[in-house]
C-alpha cells in the first residue's frame, strides 16, 4: 500500500484543462496535437498518495484538486556549464581598449 | 466568452465603453486622466514601497569601447537607469505598484496577473507590502514538461513572494484559465495593459529625464526602450515629455524572433529570449487591443521615433560586456537596448547622450549561461560568428567583435499601414469611419489624415 503524504505538505498538483483535439481553434498544429495542462503548488488538504486524486490549499487560500505529482518539489533551474562562446568577450573587448579600461 | 466583458469590467474596476468617441475612436487622454494619477501621485505611491529613484549609471567603458569603434568625433555618451534596483528586481514594480494601490484602495480581496515575466514578481511584491492575496498565471513549459528556466525563476520568486502560482503548459488559452481565476476569486486584474500599468511608467521616463539634466546639462538626445507589449515604450515617452524631454527620441529595441511561432508548443523553448522580443513587440505595435483589457492603455506607434531588431546573440555579448567593463551583472532580456545602443551611440557626436532605459535582476535561470546551455540541449547551434548569420531557433551567434553589433531598422511605415489594416478589419458590417476616427487613427499612427484616408481607401479597394 502506498503511505499517504501528511496533511499540510507543501506538493504540487497536475490537472488536463484541455486535451488534445480540444484546442482553442488558432493554435498551430504542434499545440492542438497535445493537452493545456496546469501544475499548481500549495498544501495538502487531507492525506493523499502520490499519483492520486488530491485536494491542496494554495498560498492565495483556494482549494484546487488535482493529481499529486510531486512533494516538497525542488527548484531545479540554475546555470550549468559556463559557455565558452561568452568567456572570451571580455578579455577580448579589454584588448581592445588597450587595457587602460576606464579612460575616456 | 459571452461573459468576458463583463468579467474584465468588474475586475479592473474601468467602464472603458464611456471612453468610445466613434465607431474605432476612443478619448485616450481621458481614459488615463481619469485615473486620477499624475508623476507626483504616482511617484508618492511608489515611494511607499520603495519603486523607482533609481540610480542613472554612466558606462564610461562601454563608451570608450564604442569610440574606439567610431569616426573621430563620434560615440555618444551611453548611460544606464539601473532598474534592478527596483524591490523586485526590474521597472516592472512601476507597474505593479498603482494597480496594487488601487486594487486595495477599492477593497479587492486580492490581485491576478497573466504573466510569465518580471511582471509577476512586481505584482506578487507589491501585493505582499499591501497585504493582499496574489494569484500569478504563467505559460510555463512544454508538453514534454521541459520549463523555460527563466521563467522558472519567476514561479521561485513569486512564490517567494507568498503568492500561488498557475503554471501552465504552452498555448493562448492561458487566458481563458485567467478569466475563470478572475471570476471566482473577484480579484484585480492587474493587467499590464490598463491605465494604472502604463501611467507607472511614467516616472521613470520622467526620472531619467530629470537625472541625465542634472548631471549632463541636457536632456537624453536618445532614450532607448526594450519593447514587448508596448507599455514601456508608451509609459517612458510620455514621462520624457512630461518632464520636458520633447525633442528626444525614443527609439524601440526588439530581440529579433523571426520564423519562431509564440502559440507553438515546439518553438517554446527555442527562444532564449521570453520577452523583450518581436514575438510580442510586432503584434502588440500593429494591433495593441490584443490585450486582456478591452482598450490598451499601452499604445507604442504614438510615440516610437525608430523601431529596431537586435539578434539574441548580439544581447547576449552586450550582457557579458556590461558585467566585465562596468561590473554590473544584469539582465539579460533587459539589455535588448543595451545591445541596440552599441550600434546607436557609435553614430551619435561623442557631446550627445544615449540613454537604455533600464536593466533587470539576474540569476539562476535568468541568466545567458543558462540560455544557451537550454539552447544546446534543444539542438541550437551556439557558436562565434557574424551575428547576420544567425537564425532565431537553429543558430545563435555571439559577435567576434563589437563591430559586428547592428540594429536593423523597422519599416514604420509598414507597420503603420498594418496597424490601420487590423483597425478597420475589426469595424462591424456596414458601419464606416467617420471624422473623429480618421483624426483617431491617425494620432494611433502619429501619421496624418491624409495617410490613415489613403490606407483606407486602399482597403476599400481590396475589401470591396
Amino acid at each position: 500500500m502506498t503511505e499517504l503524504t501528511p496533511k499540510g505538505t507543501w506538493v504540487e498538483i497536475y490537472r488536463v484543462i484541455l486535451p488534445a483535439g480540444e484546442r482553442a481553434p488558432q493554435v498551430p498544429e504542434d499545440t492542438a496535437g497535445v493537452p493545456l495542462v496546469m501544475r499548481v503548488k500549495g498544501w495538502l488538504a487531507a492525506p493523499a498518495a502520490p499519483g492520486a486524486e488530491a485536494e491542496i490549499v494554495t498560498p492565495a487560500g483556494r482549494r484546487l484538486r488535482g493529481t499529486l505529482v510531486a512533494v516538497n518539489p525542488a527548484y531545479t533551474h540554475g546555470f550549468g556549464p559556463p559557455i565558452p562562446e561568452l568567456s572570451g568577450v571580455g578579455p577580448e573587448v579589454r584588448a581592445i581598449l588597450g587595457g587602460e579600461a576606464g579612460d575616456e | 466568452m459571452a461573459e468576458r466583458a463583463g468579467i474584465m469590467r468588474a475586475s479592473v474596476g474601468i467602464d472603458y465603453a464611456r471612453y468610445e468617441t466613434g465607431v474605432l475612436a476612443f478619448d485616450y487622454e481621458r481614459m488615463l486622466a481619469d485615473t486620477g494619477y499624475d508623476i507626483a501621485a504616482a511617484q508618492a505611491v511608489q515611494r511607499e514601497t520603495a519603486v523607482g529613484d533609481t540610480p542613472l549609471v554612466e558606462l564610461h567603458n562601454i563608451t570608450a569601447l564604442v569610440r574606439r569603434l567610431a569616426s573621430p568625433g563620434k560615440g555618444a555618451r551611453i548611460f544606464v537607469k539601473d532598474e534592478a534596483a527596483n524591490p523586485s528586481g526590474s521597472f516592472k514594480d512601476r507597474r505593479a505598484s498603482l494597480s496594487v494601490h488601487e486594487a486595495r484602495r477599492r477593497g479587492y480581496p486580492g490581485v491576478a496577473a497573466a504573466t510569465s515575466g518580471n511582471y509577476g514578481a512586481a505584482v506578487a511584491s507589491q501585493a505582499a507590502k499591501a497585504g493582499l492575496r496574489c494569484i500569478v498565471v504563467q505559460e510555463a513549459f512544454d508538453s514534454r514538461g521541459v520549463a523555460q528556466p527563466e521563467i522558472e525563476e519567476k514561479t521561485r520568486a513569486c512564490e517567494a513572494y507568498g503568492a500561488e502560482v498557475i503554471r501552465l503548459s504552452v498555448g493562448p488559452e492561458l487566458f481563458y484559465v485567467f478569466l475563470m481565476v478572475l471570476r471566482e476569486t473577484g480579484y484585480f486584474n492587474a493587467s499590464l495593459y490598463t491605465p494604472y500599468s502604463v501611467l507607472g511608467i511614467e516616472t521613470l521616463g520622467h526620472e531619467l529625464a530629470v537625472q541625465t539634466k542634472e548631471r549632463t546639462g541636457r536632456f537624453p538626445d536618445v532614450v532607448i526602450a526594450t519593447h514587448a507589449g508596448g507599455g514601456n515604450v508608451t509609459g517612458t515617452a510620455r514621462g520624457l515629455r512630461k518632464a520636458g524631454a520633447t525633442d528626444t527620441q525614443v527609439i524601440a529595441a526588439s530581440v529579433d524572433l523571426a520564423g519562431l511561432h509564440m502559440a507553438s508548443d515546439h518553438d517554446f523553448n527555442r527562444k532564449s529570449f521570453t520577452t523583450g522580443h518581436t514575438g510580442f513587440s510586432m503584434p502588440f505595435t500593429t494591433w495593441p487591443d490584443r490585450a486582456d483589457v478591452p482598450r490598451n492603455a499601452a499604445r507604442p506607434l504614438r510615440y516610437l521615433d525608430r523601431f529596431v531588431t537586435v539578434t539574441q546573440g548580439e544581447v547576449f555579448y552586450a550582457t557579458q560586456v556590461l558585467a566585465e567593463l562596468e561590473g554590473l551583472e544584469r539582465g539579460p532580456a533587459g539589455n535588448t537596448s543595451l545591445a541596440a545602443a552599441f550600434a546607436i551611440a557609435r553614430e551619435l557626436d561623442e557631446a550627445q547622450v544615449v540613454v537604455v532605459q533600464e536593466t533587470e535582476y539576474t540569476g539562476a535561470g535568468k541568466h545567458p549561461i543558462a540560455q544557451l546551455n537550454l539552447a544546446r540541449r534543444m539542438g541550437i547551434e551556439v557558436a562565434r560568428g557574424d551575428p547576420r548569420d544567425s537564425r532565431p531557433g537553429e543558430r545563435i551567434l555571439i559577435p567576434t567583435h563589437p563591430a559586428q553589433i547592428r540594429v536593423v531598422d523597422v519599416d514604420l511605415d509598414r507597420v503603420r499601414r498594418s496597424y490601420l489594416r487590423h483597425a478597420l478589419e475589426g469595424l462591424a458590417p456596414g458601419t464606416r469611419p467617420g471624422e473623429a476616427d480618421v483624426r483617431f487613427l491617425a494620432e494611433e499612427t502619429r501619421s496624418s489624415e491624409d495617410f490613415v484616408a489613403e490606407v483606407i481607401h486602399e482597403q476599400a479597394g481590396t475589401t470591396g
